[in-house]
């Protein structure tokens, strides 16, 4: 166990210590990403793991970037603040919307349908207050002046949003393993397993489905701020919207949505793959990098749903013993 | 102002009757959809893709080939009938017994295969097949006659669905297997065939609403978005597999986007359809002819 400890933090070190070793700029903008969108992804597997299946995440992400712009360049709140005000409209969104979910027991196709509404309606109005958003062109927060950098949030240096990038993403691991830990997350898997039953041994199934939902959504809106502040540019089809939410199912079950590294190999895979496309065909690989994640997608759930990190540490545990939670080869929402 | 009033209540009965008919197309739609998931218990995300792929289809063979119309359209049914049923061998089948779920999630990967193969085989510009159907003008209103037809053929091929399921043997084993499907196959009905034959059907009707939407929206390989959510909040507004509630779902939700488009922008109409969902799901969850169990 020491050893293992030992290890993490080596890698956690020497994580840290890459940018001031390796100063390429285009990489460590590609690590940003990756951390980025990492993040998100696991955001979305504390819910997904659990067979929460969400299609409504693209929307918190949407409203965590575009609020925290919105204030800051219409009444000029720092993003300081405007952070944890957009993290906060998400949550009470997604409360509002989850609470009836599942207090009415909307589960399964259902719920999918629910919040893939919920992604359609934050697109459309994001959409619809164009002369405040910008509409589909996009909106950029406006540059702080010079010397309110840190006020603003907006750091030209990409060494200092690699090390923001990487704190957060390393928060999200940390939450992913206190509930790993905790009671909720036993409490989560008797109710992916039957909520009756579950209900019936005392869980108190809406409160556990609203906590892990309202941790989710707070954690997505996140990292929808983040992305806004570091890229300066957001558009409601890059931050918002069903296809993000897709993206984000995708990446997380190609990686492995029942280990917490999963969704960050989901993450490097799909951003590498996208890069690599771009940058040797060019103008002409638009469109070849979704292909192949459609593709893999398909593959992956067929072959391989648990993921490329899940089959993994599988096959190096135990070759022959099946390890706890084996059985759930599937995302388990949908024992009838 | 009594003129004002006249003029409005034109623009209000307008939006009403093209709300109708956009409801017809919609309906279409959510018959497609109804009858896979009631057969199969599968949800196809990409749905409006395969109506996507369906408008390329038609825009190719009237364009490209210089078919006629009537004729192409024929073929366009046909092909997104195979494509369904392609669909439903490929993926579906080998998905059977895992988690519903996971089907769901295996079509959203098709939604992409989908979206970005007509990106990279046809490019991103908005193209259309250059028909333009004249308008109809009716006192102070005007409505096309790509609506009307397309109202027309909706119906047309609903009502031809319909009898297909209740006069025929493979239509009423369909029905039969929605019902039951363990019994099924011991009163000698092969499932496979039967969700081949009903995944095509699927298709085919996704290949008659390209055919009609084609006439009054362009193609781009995107377009499915901007339909196809809206098809699925129709089927779980009507519940899922309730071919009749998703027949009132789609003029019900037809109606709220083209009167939220009369009074505010386009967009207003569909944040008004999904928040209107949203509040109807809390009400009547499983749908709006469910029985309250």
């Amino acid at each position: 166990m020491n050893r293992q400890v030992a290890f993490w933090i080596i890698a956690l070190l020497a994580l840290v210590a890459l940018p001031f070793v390796h100063r390429d700029p285009y990489h460590l903008h590609v690590l940003v990403l990756i951390l980025i969108w990492s993040f998100a992804y696991t955001s979305w597997s504390i819910m997904g793991r659990f067979g929460l299946v969400s299609l409504g995440h693209g929307g918190f992400m949407g409203i965590g970037a575009y609020v925290t712009a919105l204030l800051w360049n219409h009444l000029g709140v720092s993003p300081w603040i405007g952070i944890p005000l957009s993290m906060a409209t998400a949550g009470v969104l997604a409360l509002v919307v989850a609470y009836p979910c599942f207090r009415f027991r909307i589960t399964g196709h259902y719920f999918v349908l629910v919040t893939l509404a919920l992604s359609g309606i934050v697109l459309q109005v994001i959409t619809a207050t164009r002369d405040y958003t910008g509409g589909s062109l996009g909106y950029t927060p406006q540059r702080a002046q010079s010397g309110k950098g840190l006020f603003a949030l907006q750091f030209d240096d990409k060494t200092t949003w690699y090390l923001i990038a990487l704190a957060v993403w390393v928060a999200g691991l940390v939450i992913w393993r206190a509930i790993d830990r905790s009671m909720i997350r036993h409490a989560m898997e008797a109710i992916s397993e039957d909520e009756d039953a579950a209900a019936a041994a005392g869980v108190n199934v809406t409160a556990e489905k609203l906590k892990i939902t309202l941790i989710s959504a707070l954690m997505t809106a996140l990292s929808g701020a983040l992305y806004c502040q570091y890229q300066m540019f957001i558009s409601p089809d890059t931050v918002s919207g069903i296809a993000v939410s897709l993206q984000m199912v995708f990446a997380a079950i190609v990686g492995g949505v029942y280990v917490a590294l999963g969704p960050t190999v989901g993450a490097v895979i799909t951003i590498v793959l996208a890069e690599v496309l771009r940058i040797s065909f060019g103008t002409k690989a638009v469109g070849w990098d979704n292909l192949v994640y459609g593709i893999l997608l398909v593959l992956f759930i067929i072959f391989l749903p648990k993921g490329i990190l899940g089959s993994v540490i599988d096959r190096i545990k135990s070759p022959r013993k099946p390890s706890r939670g084996h059985e759930q080869q599937t995302v388990p929402i949908a024992r009838r | 102002m009594q003129s004002f009033l006249d003029i409005f209540d034109i623009y209000l009965l307008e939006a009403v009757i093209n709300g109708i008919l956009l409801g017809g197309v919609l309906a279409l739609l959510a018959l497609g959809l109804n009858l896979i998931f009631g057969v199969i218990d599968v949800t196809w995300i990409c749905y409006a893709e395969l109506v996507m792929i369906g408008m390329y289809g038609m825009y190719y063979l009237v364009q490209v080939f210089h078919l006629p119309y009537w004729a192409a359209a024929p073929l366009v049914i046909l092909l997104v009938a195979l494509l369904g049923a392609a669909l439903h061998f490929f993926v579906i089948a080998p998905l059977l017994t895992a988690p519903p779920i996971n089907q769901l999630l295996a079509t959203g990967g098709v939604l992409f295969i989908l979206q970005s193969f007509a990106t990279v085989a046809f490019g991103i510009d908005f193209r259309n097949l250059g028909i333009r159907l004249p308008v109809l003008a009716l006192g102070e209103m005007n409505f096309s006659y790509a609506r009307l037809l397309s109202f027309a053929a909706a119906l047309v091929g609903m009502v031809g669905v319909y009898l297909f399921l209740t006069r025929t043997f493979t239509g009423t084993a369909i029905r039969a297997i929605a019902q039951d499907r363990q019994i099924m196959p011991l009163m000698g009905v092969d499932p496979k065939r039967i969700y081949l034959v009903t995944s095509a059907i699927g298709g085919g009707l996704a290949g008659l609403a390209a055919c009609l939407l084609v006439l009054q929206y362009d193609v781009h390989p995107f377009v499915g978005l901007s339909f196809g959510p809206i098809t699925f909040l129709i089927c779980v507004l009507g519940g899922l597999g309730n071919f009749i509630g998703g027949f009132i779902a789609a003029f019900v939700f037809a109606e709220i986007i083209s009167l939220g488009g009369l009074f505010s922008d386009l967009e207003w109409g569909y944040v008004l359809a999904f928040a209107f969902f949203i509040v109807m799901m809390f009400i009547r969850p499983a749908g709006l002819l469910a029985r309250r169990s």
